[in-house]
């Protein structure tokens, strides 16, 4: 059931307090949308997302369902509970003003009103510092929506059309959460034209992760993972 | 590979890092910096921060994303969270290097191997202890993915990531170029859990040339 629904238009940005137990669900709405996203421990947010973390615990370079979200003190922030496109990237980070500028050309409120070239880093710098957070706590992030298969050389390819219209992604909060999240372009979407895609969110309550949850159980790294979890809210 | 033309002799600054150990320095910008795997197959967890603003920092997905590839060697620029080139690594006798590794801590060994496992030192421990020296004004927060030099972690083309044996040998080194004034910390690995150091972390030599 959703508590709360609305759109994020293309290149703008958003956050959410997501208490444990509760669940955000993202739709790329018209397809080839991307969503930085990064994740805080709202209870102490020294705690964070941790992408190192959480490849290696999962030996992986993509997110799906049945994966999770580590923080960097071993624990899950967030289970991804459903996935329509099966592909999200965790490598790619996020574009900057100067990225930009350089790429889709200048563009100012002043001359263009709210039609002008926004970047994910402004972004992200805007909503931390709602929460008293700064350029220090933002890390890499995650691009949900956008696929970057690398080559055995370790060559980036971003591929397009990973996500189409209706695409969706769940995600079941672990701890209570700080989420922030911009729907500027990935850095490597090689579209030339500066046309970020409105992306849908949906807040709703979760089942919580019984002892047969498919997270847990996707890893033994991952069962250990929701131990050290449910020991932080003892 | 590309060797350096540097002698050690000409080093105005050389020093040991056993394993387990942390080093934190500054280094100016123009001078050399040289990391040597003194025994091989060692594992160098390291960070980088703007000297004059710490707010500024090493960034592993600008780096990767700069380049388009997600090892680092020679040629490669380090690039900060601003996107501005930090280091350019100017030799390299390994070949590669990972940034996608993270560090070990004693949590994520807990994850990745058995909870019981928490006592064992860990990277993130001395990151911990070298930023606490308030000299830098550094904490936690500013412990980001890192860099880790000699380590060997292949991702394959299906989104696949794993920890191999590393393709270092003995006196394997990797030079670097500062392009602003920085501050390096440095985990030596301690890490026995896996073969990112073929199970038998060992020292490493650190030298800088004006």
């Amino acid at each position: 059931m959703s508590l709360w629904e609305d759109t994020i238009q293309g290149g703008a940005s958003w956050s959410v307090i997501l208490r444990r137990g509760n669940s955000l669900r993202l739709e790329d709405i018209e397809g080839g949308g991307n969503v930085g996203a990064l994740f805080y421990n709202w209870d102490c947010m020294v705690e964070r997302y941790n992408m190192p973390d959480t490849l290696k615990a999962q030996h992986i370079a993509h997110l799906t369902s049945g994966f999770v979200l580590y923080s960097d003190m071993g624990r899950v922030l967030a289970s991804i509970t459903a996935d329509s496109c099966g592909w999200h990237d965790p490598l790619g980070g996020h574009n900057d003003a100067k990225a930009v500028a350089a790429k889709y050309g200048k563009s100012s409120y002043q001359q263009a009103r709210n039609a002008w070239h926004r970047n994910t880093h402004d972004s992200f710098l805007v909503e931390a510092a709602q929460y008293g957070l700064s350029l220090r706590d933002i890390g890499p992030n995650v691009n949900f929506f956008s696929k970057v298969a690398v080559a055995r050389s370790g060559a980036m390819e971003f591929v397009p059309g990973n996500s189409k219209a209706g695409d969706f992604v769940e995600l079941r909060a672990e701890m209570n959460l700080l989420i922030i999240l911009a729907s500027g372009q990935h850095p490597l979407d090689p579209n030339p034209q500066y046309a970020p895609k409105p992306i849908r969110f949906s807040v709703g309550r979760a089942t919580p992760a019984g002892p047969n949850d498919p997270c847990r159980l996707s890893r033994p790294e991952n069962a250990r993972g929701f131990i050290n979890t449910e020991r932080y809210f003892l | 590979m590309i060797e350096s033309t540097l002698g050690p002799e000409t080093a105005v600054y050389s020093a040991d890092v056993p394993a387990g150990d942390f080093w934190i320095h500054e280094i100016f910008r123009g001078q050399a910096f040289r990391i040597v795997d003194l025994e091989g197959n060692q594992a160098v967890d390291t960070l980088f921060y703007s000297l004059h603003d710490t707010s500024e920092r090493y960034s592993a997905t600008d780096t990767i994303v700069g380049q388009g590839n997600i090892y680092l060697t020679a040629g490669t620029t380090l690039r900060s969270n601003l996107g501005n080139a930090m280091l350019t690594i100017v030799a390299d006798t390994c070949g590669r290097h990972d940034t996608l590794g993270g560090a070990c801590a004693v949590e994520s060994n807990q994850v990745r191997y058995a909870i019981e496992k928490r006592h064992m030192h860990a990277c993130r421990n001395s990151f911990l202890l070298a930023v606490s020296d308030p000299n830098w004004h550094l904490d936690k927060r500013d412990l980001t993915a890192n860099i880790n030099f000699f380590m060997n972690v292949p991702v394959t083309p299906e989104g696949k990531l794993t920890f191999e044996d590393g393709i270092s040998n003995p006196l394997k080194y990797v030079e670097m170029r500062a392009e602003m004034d920085v501050i390096c910390v440095i985990s030596n690995c301690p890490q026995l859990n896996n073969p990112c150091n073929a199970y038998n972390p060992t020292p490493i030599r650190v030298l800088i040339w004006n």
